[in-house]
């Protein structure tokens, strides 16, 4: 295993180098002069140039392809013009923020889906199972920026029970902290909860009618221990790997959510970023966002390695 | 007496194999039904939505300004400069839908040559264009279509490409994978051994065999075209008014949520609705053309 996880490690190598690649590339593709939106339309020539030489714009793409590389290796992203601040501790800020805003959420929605999953495959064609697959689809198909923002309409406006923007601190106390929590990681963990369920459900429904199962119902074990702890078991490899692909993309899930909620996070960032042609940071957290998500892919995929050994990433021999 | 059998026969085996057609598994899915008729309606919407207007989408009217639904003959009330809500959704049917169909369309038809030839090429190519497909994947799709939408600008066209563009890596993986299964099959080495060239072998052979994942991939893909294009243009960088889509009217509604909700929150259940509809036809063909996938 550790030799699969070696070689899956030595894979990333060129994808991260074709990623930045294609950072690079789409970066000079956004139309405008970088100096000039910088310095805004009535900046004098000469400033503009100046701005140019210092950014390294005047230099051939080829030389601004190898300092960018040579720069990414040094975690150096460049500054950014709209905040002031160098780009990596801007990242540094943020990413935490997103961290905590897509943990909340994933835990939500494992909490949340797998049981629901499970009771919906154990009282399979009952009401709660229809009702709770029903409710599932709906999850599946929403727009989270349009929940988010009936959310605000429920619950902050007519209600007034929760903030509707914004991060709390915990300085000015654990409910400040936790309120502002509530509504965006509810917003994004929708769709994830809505996933699990519906994935568990139909794995543990595999699984309850093999063999084993109905042997182990014969010798007369719990049928608590039956499902929680055999079923649950076997069924559990689809749903990693579900939980892997919703966990790549709470981070684009998290772009919509902050935008609505004013989340100071990466996706935030990003969507002010390119609104105000904020080159250097798009380019800085674009190249994050990606490097998080292939990373968390590779995560995935060593899980689902140790879930389920006779997985063979390498192709030669077991199932694939 | 024998014609008879032989025609009983016939019969019964015309009404088995007519049972067992892919339409009629799919009319039997009673949640397939409910998502193609949403399908259909919205289909009629886009398609004839001068028909079903009741007023031109984009004409203002400042002493109408934000009345509430049902309100003078408005159903959905209207919006900040006293535009139809009604109007501006049926005509953002039409928005949707084309984005939609053209995003899949782009994103399918490019994936799945891509696919086709990386799958039957193997060595060298396969890793280039495989490798390529994954540095792709390495975006969130939101943000490949937020940052090549900051390339190309607004914009219909624009639009369908980003999301056409996003949607790459999944179609040629799908096809890849599934050249993989059906490549050495004696089918086609028999084909092969005939000399048929190999883009006659992948386009007229191969292609046709392994079109049910991707079918299903497609249909499910069109949902998620629907709401990356809501998205977009709720971000600001989609479709601009005055063009009426989904999108835009959520993200004029989003300003006045506190006074005038209704805009925001009917506009969104247009999206809910047809992304559901797509997702429960999705489903439902899935369940018919790949039962191994089924959920």
């Amino acid at each position: 295993m550790l030799k699969t996880i070696f070689k899956r490690l030595l894979q990333l190598i060129p994808i991260l180098f074709l990623v930045s690649t294609i950072i690079f590339v789409i970066t000079r593709m956004i139309p405008g002069d970088p100096a000039a939106t910088m310095l805004g339309p009535q900046a004098p020539v000469d400033a503009v140039e100046q701005l140019r030489e210092e950014l390294g714009l005047n230099k051939s793409i080829g030389e601004q392809y190898l300092i960018y590389l040579k720069d990414i290796i040094k975690g150096d992203f460049g500054r950014s013009y709209q905040y002031g601040q160098s780009v990596t501790s801007l990242l540094f800020e943020r990413f935490p923020n997103t961290l905590l805003l897509s943990i909340v959420s994933l835990f939500l929605a494992l909490i949340i889906g797998i049981p629901i999953g499970i009771i919906s495959a154990t009282k399979h064609y009952s009401i709660f199972d229809y009702v709770s697959m029903i409710i599932a689809l709906i999850g599946v198909s929403m727009p989270i920026f349009w929940l988010g923002l009936m959310l605000v309409l429920i619950f902050s406006v007519n209600l007034q029970w929760l903030p509707s923007i914004g991060m709390g601190s915990l300085q000015n106390g654990l409910w400040d902290f936790i309120s502002h929590l509530i509504l965006p990681s509810v917003a994004l963990a929708t769709i994830p909860a809505a996933t699990f369920a519906r994935v568990t459900r139909s794995s543990m429904l595999d699984v309850v009618k093999e063999d084993y199962i109905k042997s182990l119902r014969s010798k007369g074990i719990k049928e608590k221990s039956v499902i929680w702890k055999h079923a649950l078991k076997n069924a559990l490899p689809p749903i990693v790997t579900v939980i892997g692909l919703q966990t790549s993309s709470l981070l684009s899930g998290a772009i919509l959510t902050e935008t609505i909620f004013s989340w100071p996070g990466l996706g935030r960032l990003i969507v002010d970023a390119i609104q105000n042609r904020d080159y250097m940071l798009i380019q800085g957290a674009v190249l994050l966002i990606a490097f998080i998500f292939v990373f968390i892919n590779l995560i995935v995929d060593i899980t689902y390695l140790y879930i389920n050994p006779k997985i063979n990433y390498d192709g030669k021999g077991g199932d694939k | 007496m024998n014609t008879v059998d032989l025609k009983d026969k016939d019969k019964l085996f015309l009404t088995e194999k007519k049972a067992n057609s892919p339409w009629s598994k799919l009319k039997r899915n009673k949640t397939a039904m409910i998502g193609l008729f949403i399908v259909i309606i919205m289909t009629l919407l886009a398609l004839f939505s001068p028909v079903f207007a009741p007023h031109d989408p984009n004409q203002m009217n400042l002493s109408k300004v934000h009345l509430k639904p049902g309100v003078e003959g408005f159903i959905f009330g209207t919006d900040d400069v006293g535009r139809d809500i009604l109007s501006r959704i049926i005509y953002g049917a039409r928005i949707s839908m084309i984005v939609a169909i053209g995003g899949t369309l782009v994103g399918g038809i490019i994936g799945v040559l891509l696919g086709l030839i990386s799958g039957y090429s193997g060595g060298t190519i396969d890793s280039i264009i495989m490798r390529l497909m994954d540095a792709m994947f390495a975006f969130p799709f939101v943000l490949l279509a937020i940052v090549l939408m900051t390339v190309l600008g607004n914009g219909l066209r624009n639009v369908i490409l980003a999301i056409g563009i996003a949607n790459i890596p999944g179609y040629a993986r799908i096809t890849r994978g599934q050249v993989h299964v059906v490549k050495n099959e004696e089918y086609c080495n028999a084909i092969r051994v005939l000399g048929a060239s190999n883009t006659r072998l992948l386009l007229n052979h191969i292609l046709p065999n392994i079109l049910s994942p991707i079918i299903v991939y497609a249909t499910l893909s069109i949902a998620g075209a629907i709401i990356s294009e809501a998205a977009l243009s709720f971000l600001g960088l989609g479709i601009s008014p005055p063009t009426a889509s989904w999108g835009n009217i959520l993200r004029g509604g989003k300003d006045f949520l506190n006074t005038y909700p209704h805009v925001a929150t009917i506009s969104g259940l247009f999206i809910l609705i047809t992304v559901l509809g797509f997702n429960l036809l999705g489903d439902g063909i899935r369940d018919v053309l790949d039962p191994k996938m089924k959920r």
